[in-house]
């Protein structure tokens, strides 16, 4: 019983949340992913998910529009150092601001609907977004090219703190700190422990119970005197925030911006993390991210000539023929994997990894838990 | 006035394309109940049937080039010129044509199997996992295609006799000016006809008799002693077909590339929902309409009073459709509408 309630406060679940992504570099080293541009990705995709599983895993309702909220992070990130500073606070704080408030427009009207019509709505003002981030809002956008620093930019507060003229590109700081390897990454896993515990604290809020509640029965919760729609909106914006969050940190470590960002496909990324993970989980959405984005950077540098020497051990006929069966799930095939992957998971284990440890747990540890809950009832 | 002409066209045509994809979209969620994201993967295929029967017919072997005597040169020269001459040349030129005839069972089987295969397993489950299942489908068929035909637009000429345009303004008694490429009228043309002949099938025969009432009342068709489940099956296998056909047709167009297909399902699902989700003739209508308002937005003279509306129209009006008529313009009552 003790240990039980340990493991299910707060303080443990952030002590030991916060203590596995910040010795990431060490224990990720070893199977080659403990360099700094793939952390910072883990963190940030990361986030991105935690804030996806607010909406749709607590609620139910499928976005299939996240991808917009994140470039709206990142342009309004990237303006920030083009205006105002390099610093990277007020930066990620406009990322949030900006997709939050386009997160409150596009689910202001999109929650009018549900089920379907909502991906469908949310997928209509996602490409909207992207095509008008194409070619009518280049003026902001810089259209194909992205959104770039250049020597010209004004950065009005950074001139006034300082009369030395910079030398080429300046590059994100944190009150002096260089944004960039592993500084990039501690910053990117310090809000994401940040984001982590807003997201637990809402799980387990009556607000985060309300919301429970409407993905179980949205009609039954509006006849106990509910009314969902303030609470679905709220849940809308978090989570954009969320996705702001992730893209405005996207370009605090590498300060551009594109539209292809805002492609529907990238929503779908998201969504395929989340899944992957376990959906409507803490840990899974990160999870998922996680491995997504390992698998992505591990599958694509594979080619040919590395997949022979991995298979050297074989006999010459069998070793060509086991890279001609690997080779199109490789490199650039990689999403040929995951599409692969994502359909196996869906079929077989909807509930991503974490049901499938679940289930393990229960295979194996069946008579000890079943025990367990026995003596909890009574 | 020729212009607004000239757009309508090229709005039929475009809509052409939306409404046959559409049209096999609102037969799979109409009878199976089935959101199908993998259905702009089929038209995909279509498009690469043309560019694989392509490819297969001008199947080439070096052969010592005669025309330079100097030095030898060699030339691929396909075997149908070898083997049968001029005969040889004209199928080959004709490609496209062929490929319609191959892309029919072609595509029904690869229909039948993605039914039998996978969609079957989740009728009975959420429409968020069956959207997530069919995505998934999506991307592998994607990728399939990329790895084998790499990731450039494959260009897939229409045959020669039609490579021209037309010109219809003379013919109709307006402007000589009004001129349109052969082809897309013909494409024009292609819909249509697959478009009647799909409803009149649904209309006139017996099978489509028991598929409509299936539609209406699963479960007292069922008790009838039909097995739907069976016709339904059939049904989808129709519905690959039509949208590989539309791919195949649309090949010489727009040169196929492995993303066509998700470029195409996701307005073909702004047009099912515009048009109303279950709705046939709904689905149909939306498709040439929208595709009519989107050549129409990309004029000169209403970009420039309206700028990027042309890149928006289709999903604006799809927003606003969905949030004043819930149920999509010719949507029946009760079929999804929460």
């Amino acid at each position: 019983m003790l240990s039980k309630k340990i493991a299910n406060s707060e303080l443990a679940i952030m002590l030991i949340f916060s203590a596995v992504v910040l010795t990431m570099p060490i224990w990720l080293a070893p199977i080659g992913a403990g360099y700094p541009d793939l952390l910072q990705k883990f963190a940030i995709f990361g986030l991105f998910a935690i804030g996806y599983n607010i909406l749709f895993g607590m609620t139910g309702y499928l976005s299939f529009g996240h991808a917009a909220f994140l470039g709206v992070g990142s342009y309004a990130a990237v303006w920030s150092f083009k205006l105002l500073t390099m610093n990277v606070l007020p930066a990620v704080l406009f990322g949030v601001l900006f997709s939050g408030a386009f997160a409150f427009l596009i689910g202001y009207v999109s929650l009018r609907r549900s089920g379907i019509y909502f991906s469908i709505l949310t997928l209509a003002f996602a490409q909207m977004s992207y095509n008008l981030a194409y070619s009518v809002l280049t003026p902001i956008t810089n259209g194909e090219t992205g959104l770039q620093l250049t020597n010209k930019d004004p950065r009005i507060i950074d001139s006034l703190l300082s009369s030395e003229p910079v030398i080429g590109l300046p590059s994100t700081v944190l009150f002096g700190i260089k944004m960039s390897g592993y500084s990039g990454f501690y910053f990117c896993a310090v809000v994401l422990i940040l984001g982590f515990f807003i997201a637990l604290r809402i799980s387990r809020s009556p607000f985060g119970l309300v919301l429970k509640g409407i993905k179980s029965n949205q009609t039954r919760m509006k006849f106990t005197g509910f009314n969902t729609r303030p609470y679905m909106i709220t849940a809308f914006v978090i989570s954009g925030m969320y996705a702001g969050l992730a893209g405005s940190l996207m370009a605090v470590t590498d300060p551009l911006a594109g539209a292809e960002r805002m492609q529907w496909t990238a929503s779908g990324e998201v969504v395929l993390m989340t899944i992957l993970g376990g959906v409507g989980t803490l840990i899974g959405p990160v999870l998922g991210a996680g491995l997504i984005k390992y698998f992505e950077n591990i599958f694509s540098a594979f080619n040919d000539r590395a997949l022979h020497e991995l298979f050297a051990f074989l006999p010459d006929g069998v070793e060509n023929l086991f890279v001609t069966i690997v080779s199109p799930f490789v490199g650039e095939g990689w999403h040929l994997t995951l599409g692969v992957l994502f359909m196996i998971i869906i079929v077989f284990l909807p509930g991503g990894i974490i049901q499938g440890i679940e289930r393990i747990n229960n295979r194996f540890f069946k008579k000890s838990s079943s025990a367990k809950s026995d003596s909890n009832e009574s | 006035m020729d212009a607004i002409f000239l757009q309508i066209l090229n709005g039929l045509d475009k809509g052409g394309a939306y409404a046959l994809i559409a049209l096999g979209l609102t037969l799979a969620f109409g009878t199976l109940g089935i959101v199908n994201f993998a259905h702009g993967a089929l038209f995909m295929l279509g498009a690469f049937c043309a560019v694989s029967i392509q490819a297969l017919l001008t199947h080439s072997k070096k052969v010592k080039d005669e025309s330079i005597t100097f030095f030898d040169a060699y030339k691929e020269q396909p075997y149908l010129e070898i083997w049968w001459g001029d005969l040889g040349t004209t199928i080959i030129d004709y490609a496209v044509p062929i490929s319609i005839l191959a892309a029919i069972p072609i595509m029904l089987l690869i229909g039948l199997s993605m039914e039998r295969g996978l969609i079957r397993f989740f009728y009975k489950r959420t429409h968020a996992e069956q959207i997530l299942v069919t995505f998934g489908l999506a991307i592998v068929i994607q990728e399939l295609i990329k790895a084998n035909f790499g990731s450039n637009p494959i260009p897939t000429p229409a045959p020669d006799v039609v490579s021209g345009s037309a010109n219809i303004g003379s013919a109709l008694g307006l402007s000589d000016s009004i001129v349109y490429p052969w082809w897309r009228l013909i494409y024009l043309a292609f819909s249509v006809i697959i478009l009647a002949a799909v409803f009149a099938f649904l209309q006139f025969t017996t099978f489509g008799m028991v598929v409509r009432a299936g539609m209406h009342d699963r479960d007292m068709v069922n008790l009838l002693g039909i097995d739907v489940e069976k016709k339904f099956t059939i049904v989808f296998g129709l519905a690959a077909v039509v949208a590989g056909l539309a791919g195949v047709m649309y090949a010489p167009i727009l040169p196929p590339d492995y993303h066509i297909g998700m470029d195409f399902l996701v307005l073909s699902f702004v047009v099912v929902v515009v048009g109303g989700m279950g709705s046939l003739g709904g689905a149909v209508a939306a498709g040439f309409l929208l595709g009519i308002l989107q050549s129409f937005a990309s004029m000169n003279e209403v970009k420039s009073l309206f700028p990027g509306i042309d890149q928006i129209i289709i999903y604006l009006v799809a927003v606003v459709i969905l949030l004043v008529r819930p149920r999509g313009l010719m949507g029946r009552k009760g079929v999804m509408e929460e």
